[in-house]
């Protein structure tokens, strides 16, 4: 019965501060904002069971990614620049598009509680760490190396893109 | 059959909540001019997607969906390593981050 409010508490305030991300004038709101709603679906995988998910989450977008935005956006000094707004045809037709594409996707979705055969939820505790880390480093481990390739690629790339005098 | 996820709460509702964060994300795109806020949005769209996955499997109790969740986390940190560096390197160079100035490949 908690988990019930605490579902709806959570959505509300994710779609509410997405929307506070999205309409705010000031960068920094709008970071702090989207920290308000990844903290919220890092509530939501707690209520999943995903315990290992929703520390990565925490850790990796809280920590990491908006720290990151933050640092860029007052490097900038983003807060102080005065953004022109969009022509109100853009703005009109942006929404429309929006909310068409909300449509569609709640209308292919509705039924499909009833097309999700289920035998039964067979293991209650898949989120935590260990079945995870099993799954990780015995089916997953190839990906699993590959990705460092990746982060390695990505340091590289931005240290290059960074540096003061380009070729 | 009705399969519940939480007390009254099935697979309808954690869909509807990851739409509804999806299209926020695709609003903040299209309505928004500063390139910071867009890609901002892009990681709002990504976490409605891992919403999904992990309401997914939870339902069917697979951790397939849930090492995929991670693998997105992993790409989403560094597109934005290499996307802020070239947003910097961009405002340097051009000093906006405004998209509708930084239209050099257009026509």
């Amino acid at each position: 019965m908690l988990t019930n409010y605490a579902f709806w508490f959570l959505s509300f305030l994710a779609v509410f501060s997405a929307l506070g991300m999205i309409f705010s004038r000031n960068p920094v709101f709008s970071v702090l904002s989207l920290i308000v709603t990844f903290f919220s679906i890092a509530g939501h995988y707690f209520l999943l069971n995903a315990q290992f998910l929703a520390a990565v989450h925490i850790i990796v977008y809280a920590g990491a990614i908006m720290v990151l935005f933050l640092y860029v956006i007052m490097m900038l000094n983003l807060n102080t620049l005065e953004e022109e707004k969009k022509s109100l045809f853009a703005k009109i037709s942006a929404v429309a598009t929006a909310g068409i594409l909300m449509l569609v996707m709640v209308g292919a979705m509705v039924k499909a509680d009833e097309i999700t055969v289920v035998q039964q939820a067979s293991n209650i505790d898949v989120g935590l760490t260990k079945n995870l880390g099993m799954a990780l480093y015995n089916d997953f481990l190839l990906p699993f190396e590959l990705s460092s390739v990746l982060f390695l690629g990505a340091m590289v790339g931005s240290v290059y893109l960074s540096k003061k005098e380009l070729a | 059959m009705e399969q519940e996820l939480l007390h009254g709460i099935n697979i309808n509702h954690y869909l509807g909540l990851a739409a509804a964060l999806f299209s926020i994300g695709a609003l903040g795109v299209l309505f928004r001019r500063n390139a910071i806020i867009m890609f901002m949005c892009v990681e709002l769209m990504l976490n409605a997607v891992n919403l999904t996955l992990v309401a997914f499997s939870k339902i069917w109790g697979q951790t397939d969906a849930q090492v995929f969740v991670f693998f997105i986390m992993v790409v989403a940190a560094a597109e934005v390593a290499v996307g802020l560096s070239i947003l910097m390197m961009l405002y340097r160079n051009m000093h906006t981050t405004d998209t509708n100035v930084l239209n050099l490949l257009k026509n």
